[in-house]
């Protein structure tokens, strides 16, 4: 189990892994180029305006996710309470006092930008369950184990869900993910899969046919509507059908300055949720694999760091983080190539928005922190059991 | 270097190792999904995304290009074009609902349409406006056009059950003001678009109103024709008359402006698009006469024919088939059918009782011609060797042939005649004799002959709408007895087409030698007939395209027309029946000479026929056909009106005043008193 041999320079260790570095900072390029070919026409007068501003976030981002790598993130485990109630607080809040933008409440509008806590809540939830998990990591073969974890992950989710489905699932998806790399039983992921399919068919079968809405219309006609493409700019499919489109036109080495689908506004939301129909678009195959490949480098950096973090805390959060950033760029790919249904989730890192960007890049922080950990502590004392 | 620390990491329990593999697993195959969706997408099926986003942007925008001008042999405008602006509505900007609407509607209508006239039940109802946005569209736009939201409802959905995806022109000619107005306020009218289109403007009202023709939009059938191979939908062409038979000269070229729009419709400039300018169609030069065209109308329509009867005139130059003049009475104002009018108002306009204005009769009307036909009766006679032109016949008034009498007109006895008085006198028994003669020799040369000289055959005019008449003989006869054996049956026993039964006999021959009977002739047949016993035997195609020029009036191109055929016939065969013509224009017992008295016969000599047809139970159809000798200007005139009476009466005045016209003769109008068939 050789680490490959860039992970030294000059036989120097570095605190950090060079690769997950390398594709965050290849997919941080990707974004301030895509979204300057694609907005400087946007706001008149300022062709930059969303460049600069995803570059503040970036920078922001980047220096929290520093400081996050450079502290030990095992720490995190004992303000587990405090993290879980600043990520409910905010939850909260919002569904009390937060903006409404295009019918989902989502954001707390502060003076100078708002934060949507449900994007934060992402890698807090990570944190404060891994600490749940591993307080009760002596009892994971129970049932109650599972069913009080799921509550604890259940419970916010629930509230993201009511205003920001995409989010929302990105919390299921994340207890899932730690649920599975803590170790819980196979048969509770059964019943849980079951449950889940259950509640599925319930809320898109069953309950509208009682009369009881669970989904708002928009919610549930962009759930279905990759499955019927549409002419008409008022259906949900006709955003899918222009995104493959836009993709389908960018062929194998993409359009440049002749991105009619984007420059043109056929492309709905090209910002945020179909960014990476511009990149498809403007820099064709090409483009959209080299950028598919920097995610997987990412995903596959982040499941290296689960298997060499210090202790099961570590390798909880890496867990949770992988399953988040896997579960939103395929969400999202896969509505922007017209096989997932429209759920809102932006694309880590690509898409322009302060809360999103921030999160993931602490995320990001806190693979780092598990990394630098990890080397550490193999470089002392080996594997070190702080169960 | 020793470096031994990533050596010493321990290992990772099995369990979390499996679960980190299936992990990883599921990620790679979620990126392989998302890979090869790519794949398909970009590599596989770019072109045709490529394609869908080009159509996206791109709205063509047609500029239609004028038509040629339609001008007379002197170069006197006969059709133009006037500027119009027409109000639009784009198919593919109206709601699904309605589309699908008219689609039913349509599909509805055709079954309707389908079934036996006594089963079809009411008119199958326009459903109404199907969504309330669409009816607020309609009603503003209804105020603006002064016509109310369920009528534009009912145009688009009758439009678009027809042909789907055209747009559907709403208003044709709406004043400036209405222009304006919806220009400015375009985002309030979705889907409407206002157009500068060219429409056919006719400066001469109702003159030569049935040859012109009609334009209108290329249909979905003639798309797929040879004729119009690259022209594209949408395009306007001639869809009748002149209009049709020159369209590939007149049509011109549309020009395509190519806008580049984004999502909202909103034009952006694009410099890469390229936009073609439209072509003006070419000037037709026709060889009618505006004056002369001009009188022959007014002659049809004015004292001389005080019942204004249905009738029809053709002028053809007799050496090369030039028509100088073609008329058909009544006639119309053609720019009524320049915009849509309701199937009710074209019934009253056009229909049967209104006269069928639009019927060409100069070319389709089928009638017994009466007297006319005789020198075609003496050129078979005389070709045939059945009679020379000194052999006599005696004219008792009447005569029984088989087992029918056959009369001249009041029974009058003209006693022995040769073939120059029987012309003259216009003797029906001696063509009477003539025809039973010729019954008897071989191969029906008296059918023979008249269609050599061009009757019961189409004359191979420019025009679309020319019918080919009929010469009875023993095959057409044969055929209309079989026909009638198998009708019987299904009409309870009654006679269906013909009364009796019977082969094609001798009395059928004699009518045919004084037209009467079942031929049907037109009045250009029986030019074009009389031009070639006039000329010496070219049978000439009668057109009415002479030149194709540009704008201003410069020669591109010469219409030459080649003699339909030849036919030989013996010079003094030709002089005798001549002669015969002449006397009966000039001669002192001619049956036109009152008619033409006064008339410069040094200059202008007339070689005339006078023709009474029976028709009953209608009065006598009037005919006239007549030839001027002269070096260079040469002319046939034929003229027929129905219930016009004795040839004399109606018919030959008319010939007399074009012919005035057309030699700048003093214009006398002498009604002739001759009683003669």
């Amino acid at each position: 189990m050789n680490e490959p041999a860039s992970n030294r320079l000059g036989g120097l260790r570095l605190p950090f892994d060079p690769l997950l570095m390398l594709a965050t900072a290849g997919l941080l390029v990707a974004s301030l180029v895509t979204l300057g070919a694609a907005t400087g026409d946007d706001v008149p007068g300022d062709p930059n305006y969303y460049v600069t501003r995803q570059g503040i976030y970036f920078a922001v981002g980047l220096i929290a996710a520093l400081a996050l790598s450079r502290i030990d993130y095992s720490r995190l485990r004992e303000l587990k309470y405090g993290i879980y109630g600043l990520m409910m607080a905010g939850i909260l809040l919002v569904t009390v006092f937060g903006g409404v933008t295009r019918g989902s409440r989502r954001a707390i509008q502060l003076p100078f930008f708002e934060i949507q806590a449900s994007e934060l809540g992402k890698v807090l939830l990570v944190a404060a369950l891994a600490g749940f998990v591993v307080d009760r990591s002596r009892r994971l073969g129970e049932r109650d184990t599972t069913a009080r974890l799921v509550l604890v992950a259940l419970v916010p989710a629930g509230f993201v869900i009511a205003s920001d489905l995409g989010s929302g699932l990105v919390y299921i998806a994340i207890l899932f993910a730690v649920l599975f790399v803590a170790g819980v039983s196979w048969r509770h992921f059964a019943g849980l899969f079951a449950l889940a399919a259950t509640s599925i068919a319930l809320v898109l079968a069953a309950a509208p046919a009682m009369g009881v809405t669970v989904l708002q219309d928009y919610q549930s006609e962009r759930l279905t509507s990759f499955l019927y493409p549409s002419d008409d700019p008022g259906d949900a499919g006709y955003q899918q059908n222009q995104s493959r489109i836009a993709i389908g036109a960018g062929q194998k080495t993409g359009r440049r300055e002749q991105a009619t689908q984007a420059r043109l506004n056929f492309l709905p939301e090209e910002r945020t949720d179909f960014i990476f129909a511009v990149i498809g678009e403007r820099w064709g195959f090409a483009g959209a694999g080299l950028v598919l490949s920097l995610y997987a480098l990412l995903v596959w950096r982040g499941l290296r760091i689960l298997t060499t973090a210090k202790n099961l805390y570590g390798a909880l959060i890496a867990g949770g983080i992988v399953a988040m950033l896997l579960f939103q760029v395929f969400i999202n790919v896969g509505m922007n190539v017209g096989i997932m249904p429209i759920t809102g989730i932006p694309l880590p890192l690509l898409s322009y928005g302060g809360s999103s960007v921030i999160t993931t890049l602490l995320a990001i922080g806190l693979l780092q922190s598990i990394y630098a950990q990890g080397r550490v502590a193999s470089a002392t004392k080996g594997r070190v059991l702080s169960f | 270097m020793i470096e031994p620390v990533s050596d010493r990491r321990p290992p990772i329990t099995p369990q979390l190792a499996l679960r980190v593999a299936i992990l990883g697993f599921v990620a790679l195959a979620l990126f392989a999904v998302v890979f090869f969706r790519l794949w398909y997408l970009q590599v596989l099926s770019g072109d045709q995304y490529l394609a869908d986003a080009n159509n996206n942007r791109f709205r063509e925008l047609r500029i239609q290009s004028p038509r040629g001008e339609i001008v007379d042999r002197d170069g006197t405008v006969i059709v133009r074009n006037k500027r119009a602006v027409v109000v639009e509505m784009d198919p593919s900007e109206l709601p699904q609902a309605e589309r699908d609407l008219a689609s039913r509607w349509g599909q509805a209508a055709g079954r309707r349409a389908a079934r036996p006239r006594s089963e079809r039940g009411s008119q199958v109802r326009i459903p109404p406006i199907p969504t309330a946005e669409l009816r607020t569209r309609f009603e503003r736009l209804a105020g603006v056009l002064d016509t109310s939201a369920g009528a534009i409802h009912r145009q688009v959905v009758r439009s678009l059950a027809i042909v789907p995806y055209s747009s559907v022109r709403l208003k044709t000619d709406v004043p400036r003001s209405v222009l304006a107005y919806l220009s400015e306020r375009a985002e309030l009218f979705e889907g409407v678009r206002v157009q500068q289109t060219y429409l056919r403007d006719y400066p001469r009202d109702k003159l030569a109103a049935q040859i012109l023709g009609t334009v209108g939009e290329i249909s979905p059938a003639q798309l797929k024709q040879e004729a119009f191979r690259g022209v594209p939908q949408g395009t306007i062409i001639g869809q009748e008359g002149l209009e049709s038979s020159y369209d590939r000269y007149l049509r011109g070229e549309d020009g395509i402006e190519r806008v580049q729009v984004d999502a909202f419709g909103r034009p952006i400039p694009n410099d890469r698009l390229r936009d073609s300018e439209p072509v003006a169609g070419e000037q037709l030069k026709l060889s009618l006469d505006y004056k002369l065209q001009l009188t022959g109308q007014r002659a049809m329509a004015g004292p001389l024919n005080p019942g204004d009867k249905a009738g029809a005139f053709v002028a053809l130059d007799p050496r090369n088939g030039e028509v100088l003049a073609m008329g058909s009475n009544p006639s119309f104002d053609p720019d009524l059918l320049t915009k849509p009018i309701t199937q009710k108002r074209y019934d009253a306009l056009f229909g049967d009782d209104a006269g069928a204005p639009r019927f060409n009769r100069a070319v389709a009307g089928l009638y017994p011609t009466g007297s006319v036909f005789k020198p075609i009766t003496a050129m078979a006679g005389l070709q045939s060797g059945a009679i020379t032109d000194a052999t006599v016949i005696s004219d008792p008034g009447c005569i029984d042939i088989g087992t029918r009498e056959f009369c001249n007109a009041g029974d009058v006895p003209n006693g022995p005649v040769a073939l120059r008085q029987a012309l003259e006198v216009s003797s029906d028994v001696y063509f009477y004799r003539l025809g039973q003669q010729l019954f008897g020799l071989d191969g029906q040369v008296l059918q023979k002959w008249a269609r050599r000289l061009g009757v019961g055959r189409e004359t191979g005019i420019d025009l679309p709408d020319e019918f080919e008449g009929l010469i009875p003989d023993r095959k057409w006869r044969a055929r209309l007895n079989e026909r009638e054996r198998k009708c019987r049956p299904g009409n309870g026993g009654r006679p269906c087409f013909a009364l009796d039964i019977r082969p094609y006999n001798t009395g059928d021959n004699v009518n045919l030698a004084v037209g009467q009977g079942d031929v049907q002739a037109t009045p250009l047949q029986m030019a074009v007939a009389y031009s070639t016993i006039a000329n010496g035997g070219k049978v000439v195609r009668p057109h009415l395209g002479l030149e194709i020029e540009d704008g201003q009036g410069r020669l591109i191109q010469r219409i030459e027309r080649d003699p339909a055929r030849r036919v030989k016939f013996d010079p003094a065969n030709r002089q005798a029946i001549m002669d015969g013509l002449r006397l009966a224009a000039q001669g002192s017992r001619g049956t036109s000479t009152d008619v033409f008295s006064g008339w410069p016969h040094d200059r202008f000599p007339v070689f005339g026929k006078t023709g009474t047809a029976e028709r009953p139970p209608k009065g006598d159809q009037s005919w006239y056909v007549a030839y001027v000798q002269s070096e260079t200007r040469p002319i046939v005139v034929a003229a027929t009106v129905e219930e016009g009476g004795f040839g004399a009466e109606t018919a030959a005045p008319i010939v007399r005043l074009l012919l005035s016209q057309y030699y700048g003769v003093d214009k006398r109008i002498v009604r002739g008193d001759s009683r003669t068939r």
